[in-house]
């Protein structure tokens, strides 16, 4: 009944009309990066004449925060990873007191503000000299993917067979070897959501890199964005070749890691 | 056999101390400390000096009292309001539509996420632009329509940009409500809806019987985190309006901010955010419990 050719076309239809409305903004995005440099737009509503100037502003004066905001989403993954897999299988399969309590206290970090956790960690950070640095960065943008990590894995986790892990361990594995051999490559899937949207986190982190970092040194490119607009808002093209870059990540995951994308959000939310 | 006997709870704990370690370091001392800072005089000079002098409830009366405190609580109640009920209608409305199949169907809920996906600060500052009153494409469009002469102060409206960002938060927010009430969607057995048919039911009964009831447990989780995300929204209002014009988008989060890395009064930007933590931890009981029933369920 839902194969009849002709019911599914209209709404095919009005789906890429839908569509293209909601993506308008980012259309409009990739066209005015390629526009010459100028105030208003003068290019019009196609790029016609695609215009490269605004990518190579872009590209000198971001090109290092580009690469900035590169390490330090990927130290966060590293980080993230590292810490919350084995928790996650700790509270999925180990018989440790107190579970529910750590459960807990993950769901209550989802509804801490980001801003408290600014207020404190500056006066911290500046005792400790991690202000501008890339170590603090790290530490602070995975608040997001620790967290979140925990709970994806967890729920991954909890579904792997116990007669699985019962085998590994009456070959005598002991847990850190179940864990590295057995739970670890079962779980690569959620492990790649995981680092997918740990890394999608920290690449748009704002708040830290606006709170945390004083100096031109360690600038995540989300914060270059913000200082352009208030510094060139004659060069629009640049600043919309800068924003069409930095959202290369996003659309990268869209094309290549779809199906992870869409299996983050519902286990991060629902589990 | 003793030995592992011995090293087994330890071992086992092993797993679980790096993580709790860290969430106690950077969300446990945060909350902790801010309740303390909120007590204190805590500024610039504190950095210097190391003197921080408890001053009582003073950073809290001074901010329950100022008259910018009841309006960006307004603003913040007016901007969690407007934006959820957006995204959450329009959501539920696109996952309702990507819920019957079609060709390109799944390919065009994928491009969907693409909203979300977008790092705030891009998608900011591409509205910011094309919401300027003279050079954005809104009101190019509208002039072009003739719907509209000179152009409208989207941006620097006191009365319309409290409403543009909450349009902008509503055009974040929409692919996630889409995503979880689509995956909501996809659990409901068919079966019921063609007892439903059988029953005599129209699209309309169907809804309201099978599907609405049904997906409740997804409705809950969508609203209830809504609220939690976006009450704490800071980013995008920073970069679309930075709480201007006249303070017309100040929220809660925005003020606590200010207070704390503008003003560098450290103490009262505590005392601000932990009563935007009271809010978000009201909405928190709200979610386990809601959590919780969808469980049992």
């Amino acid at each position: 009944m839902k194969h009849a050719p002709n019911r599914g076309r209209p709404s095919t239809i009005v789906g890429i009309v839908l569509l293209a409305v909601m993506l308008f903004p980012v259309y409009w995005m990739v066209n005015a990066s390629l526009q010459p440099a100028g105030n208003t737009l003068q290019g019009g509503w196609f790029p016609f004449h695609p215009d490269f100037s605004g990518y190579v502003t872009a590209l000198r004066d971001q090109g290092r925060n580009l690469v900035t905001s590169l390490i330090v989403a990927l130290g966060s993954v590293v980080l993230s990873l590292g810490l919350a897999a084995p928790a996650a299988y700790a509270l999925a399969h180990l018989p440790i007191r107190g579970t529910n309590f750590v459960l807990f206290g993950v769901l209550i970090t989802q509804m801490v503000p980001g801003i408290v956790v600014a207020n404190a960690l500056y006066s911290a950070y500046n005792d400790l000299g991690l202000l501008n640095s890339y170590l603090g960065l790290i530490l602070a943008d995975s608040t997001a993917g620790v967290p979140f990590a925990i709970i994806v894995l967890r729920s991954f986790m909890r579904g792997i067979p116990r007669e699985i892990i019962e085998a590994a361990r009456v070959d005598g594995a002991g847990r850190l070897r179940i864990f590295r051999s057995v739970v670890l490559p079962v779980s690569a899937n959620s492990l790649i959501t995981a680092a997918l949207f740990t890394f999608l986190f920290t690449w748009s982190d704002f708040l830290f890199a606006l709170t945390l970092t004083t100096t031109e040194t360690v600038r995540p490119i989300t914060l270059g964005i913000y200082e352009y607009i208030g510094a060139h808002t004659n060069h629009w093209n640049a600043i919309m070749a800068t924003a069409v870059a930095a959202s290369a990540p996003a659309a990268v995951l869209l094309v290549i890691a779809q199906r992870y994308v869409a299996a983050g959000a519902t286990s991060g939310a629902m589990k | 056999m003793a030995r592992a006997r011995y090293w087994e709870p330890i071992a086992q704990w092993m797993f679980i101390v790096p993580a709790g370690a860290y969430l106690l370091l950077f969300f446990g001392y945060p909350i902790v400390k801010n309740v303390v800072m909120s007590f204190q005089q805590y500024t610039t000079t504190t950095f210097y000096t190391g003197a921080a002098p408890f001053v009582g409830l003073r950073n809290y009366s001074e901010i329950l009292s100022s008259a910018l405190f009841s309006k960006a609580l307004l603003t913040t109640v007016l901007f969690t309001a407007g934006s959820i009920a957006g995204q959450f209608v329009l959501g539920l409305a696109f996952a309702l539509f990507f819920h019957r199949r079609f060709p390109l169907g799944g390919v065009l809920r994928s491009l969907l996420l693409l909203p979300w996906l977008l790092p705030l600060v891009v998608s900011a500052t591409t509205w910011k632009w094309m919401l300027d009153t003279d050079t954005g494409v809104v009101n190019d469009v509208l002039r072009d329509l003739h719907l509209q002469s000179s152009g409208i102060p989207w941006l620097t409206g006191t009365s319309q940009a409290l409403v543009s960002v909450m349009v902008v938060n509503i055009w974040v927010g929409i692919p996630f409500n889409t995503t979880i009430l689509y995956s909501g969607l996809q659990e409901i057995p068919a079966h019921l809806y063609e007892a439903a048919k059988l029953d005599g039911a129209g699209p309309m009964a169907s809804f309201r019987h099978v599907t609405w009831p049904l997906l409740r447990p997804a409705v809950n989780v969508v609203l209830v985190l809504g609220a939690v995300y976006t009450v704490k929204v800071l980013d995008l209002i920073l970069v679309v309006t930075g709480g201007g014009p006249a303070n017309a988008t100040e929220t809660l989060a925005t003020q606590s901010y200010e207070l704390s890395f503008q003003q560098f009064e450290f103490g009262r930007g505590a005392a601000m955010s932990n009563v935007l933590v009271a809010i978000s931890l009201t909405f928190a009981f709200v979610y386990l419990r809601a959590h919780r029933r969808a469980q049992h369920a």
